[in-house]
């Protein structure tokens, strides 16, 4: 069904952009690769506009939180190909005390919601979006609650301390 | 949205009333609250608020074991709970290179397609009661019950299902289970006939949901819709032929396509769904007939629970057992996407593991989040009975909505 293939696809990349992508990797067939914050819009808007690749369809953002890591937040998303039924993964590493990224709201306007989410659960600025404020959280929380150093659960109840069960 | 023209009540200048279009009851759609701008009976413009049932899954998914996150998947899309739920086991089964036997992928095809008929019953039956016609709803559930009976029948659960295992089911189907199925496909085609006939060229159905909702192909795209909604405007996107899973390339079926992508549309697309749902389930049938009997699971035994009278009695199955669960067994350190059609689109399981007995990260690419979205803007402009039985066509799940 695809008309074209991985290689192809890294083939128009790196032509174009060289070394502002990092080496694909393909994990499951799916390919992978990263950019900078400066360069994410460009390449997304290269994958989307270009007349052979095609990426028309944005299926989803998110982001992801590595902590030990200097850049420790990832900003991830997947795009797919309709017409060529090929999907690739755009990863983008920001530091995590200042997380600023433009928005693709500007290439999808589904981007909107997929952001906000992001923002509400990591606290990544999409600088650019139209309305980035907290979407499934309540309006008055302070944390981004998905980020590693918050814990599930409140550390300070005592209703599952060890004594209470002889230990 | 950005212009929302909020004056307050008092204001002379205000012209326009302020509506709290819900929050609902969570037994009608779901919570939804949509704070619209009406002139009259037109909508001017609206801001949805969502998130009134969010249990934060993803965060609670990187704190379990692979296997205690089938029960997390149930509870987004309700209505369908068994497709989240072979979703989720078929992530994993991918992250883990298991092979299932082609009788787990049918007995799998089997399940998810009766899912997506009783999804579809149920939006379609919503949309006959939001457009004034109850007696279509009635008829529907009573079919929805037989098909919650065969999930009895297979899991022991009816809504919330936990149905399957990583590596197949947790028992074979039984034989009172494949009777049910097989009575299922000789006695619901003539009702969903019966529904159509009520419906389908009903000129006070027609009439209220024709044109209703118009929405072009383009402009679905850019707003990343999914699913049966995505399909009404005439794009041919379907996950399960564009990447089979389960062993979906071995069916033939149609997907049926709309042309004005319209309130009519969908439910025209849902329907004719649930005819091609018949035909593969059928066809599942004859083919699990060749298949050897009694294979219900991949043989992986680091993954799939030992049965409980062996590992009593058995010194691997009891080691097996206690590696299960106490998670001691190395998974792939890597990154893995899987994407099965859902009831109402694209269902997306992004996992990140780092070879721990939880995943790192896992998020949910959930196609009523990213459908919803495009409510609200669509709404301006429309008179509120209409926004009405849009929201009922769009089929948005509440659970799934805010996971």
């Amino acid at each position: 069904m695809g008309k074209i293939n991985n290689q192809q696809v890294i083939q128009s990349l790196t032509s174009k952009f060289g070394d502002r992508i990092t080496v694909p990797t393909e994990p499951f067939g799916l390919l992978t690769f990263g950019t900078s914050a400066d360069n994410i819009l460009d390449v997304l808007r290269f994958l989307k506009e270009d007349g052979e690749l095609k990426f028309n369809y944005l299926t989803d953002i998110t982001a992801i939180h590595f902590p030990e890591l200097e850049l420790s937040i990832g900003v991830i998303y997947h795009i797919h190909s309709l017409t060529n039924n090929i999907r690739v993964r755009v990863k983008v590493f920001i530091d995590g005390n200042d997380p600023r990224i433009p928005t693709a709201t500007s290439l999808w306007e589904g981007a909107n919601w997929m952001e906000r989410e992001t923002y509400d659960f990591f606290g990544v600025n999409f600088e650019g979006h139209p309305n980035l404020v907290r979407i499934l959280n309540v309006d008055e929380m302070t944390v981004f609650p998905m980020r590693r150093e918050y814990p599930l659960e409140d550390p300070n109840r005592v209703d599952k301390k060890d004594y209470f069960f002889g230990r | 949205m950005i212009n929302h023209p909020v004056l307050s009540d008092n204001d002379p200048q205000k012209e326009t009333i302020t509506l709290n279009l819900g929050p609902t009851h969570p037994a009608t759609h779901g919570v939804f609250q949509n704070i619209l701008e009406m002139d009259g009976e037109r909508i001017v413009s609206g801001v949805s608020t969502i998130g009134y049932i969010h249990r934060a899954f993803e965060k609670i998914a990187e704190h379990r074991p692979f296997y205690q996150i089938t029960p997390l998947t149930d509870r987004m899309n309700y209505c369908s709970s068994p497709i989240n739920n072979m979703g989720w086991h078929m992530t994993v089964e991918k992250l883990l290179n298991i092979k299932t036997p082609k009788r787990v992928d049918y007995l799998r095809v089997i399940v998810m397609e009766l899912a997506r008929i009783s999804d579809h019953l149920i939006c379609n039956g919503i949309l006959g009661v939001d457009t004034g016609a109850f007696s279509g709803f009635l008829y529907l559930m009573e079919e929805r019950e037989h098909i919650y009976e065969i999930y009895e029948e297979i899991c022991g659960a009816r809504l919330t299902t936990n149905i399957g295992r990583i590596g197949g089911f947790e028992r074979d189907f039984n034989d009172i289970a494949f009777a049910k199925i097989k009575k299922f496909l000789v006695k619901f085609p003539p009702i969903l006939k019966e529904f159509e006939t009520l419906f389908n060229r009903n000129r006070i159905f027609i009439e209220r949901t024709s044109g209703v909702a118009a929405v072009d192909p383009e402009v679905a795209l850019n707003y990343s819709w999914s699913g049966p909604i995505l399909r009404a405007t005439g794009v041919d996107y379907d996950v399960r032929v564009n990447e089979p899973y389960s062993s979906y390339e071995d069916f033939d079926f149609d997907i049926p396509v709309g042309t004005t992508g319209d309130v009519y549309d969908r439910y025209i697309v849902r329907n004719e769904e649930m005819w091609q749902s018949l035909r593969i389930i059928q066809q599942a049938l004859d083919k699990i007939e060749k298949e050897p009997k009694g294979v219900f699971h991949a043989d992986v035994p680091e993954f799939y629970l030992p049965p409980k009278e062996e590992v009593y009695n058995n010194m691997e199955a009891l080691i097996y057992h206690f590696k299960i669960v106490m998670g001691e067994i190395d998974t792939p350190k890597t990154e893995v996407y899987h994407a099965v059609e859902g009831g109402n689109g694209e269902l997306g399981f992004y996992l990140v593991n780092d070879g721990g007995r939880s995943p790192y990260r896992l998020h949910f690419r959930r196609p009523s989040f990213i459908n919803y979205q495009m409510y609200a803007p669509m709404s301006a402009g429309m008179l509120l009975s209409d926004a009405i039985i849009n929201m009922s066509s769009l089929n948005v799940i509440a659970g799934e909505l805010d996971a």
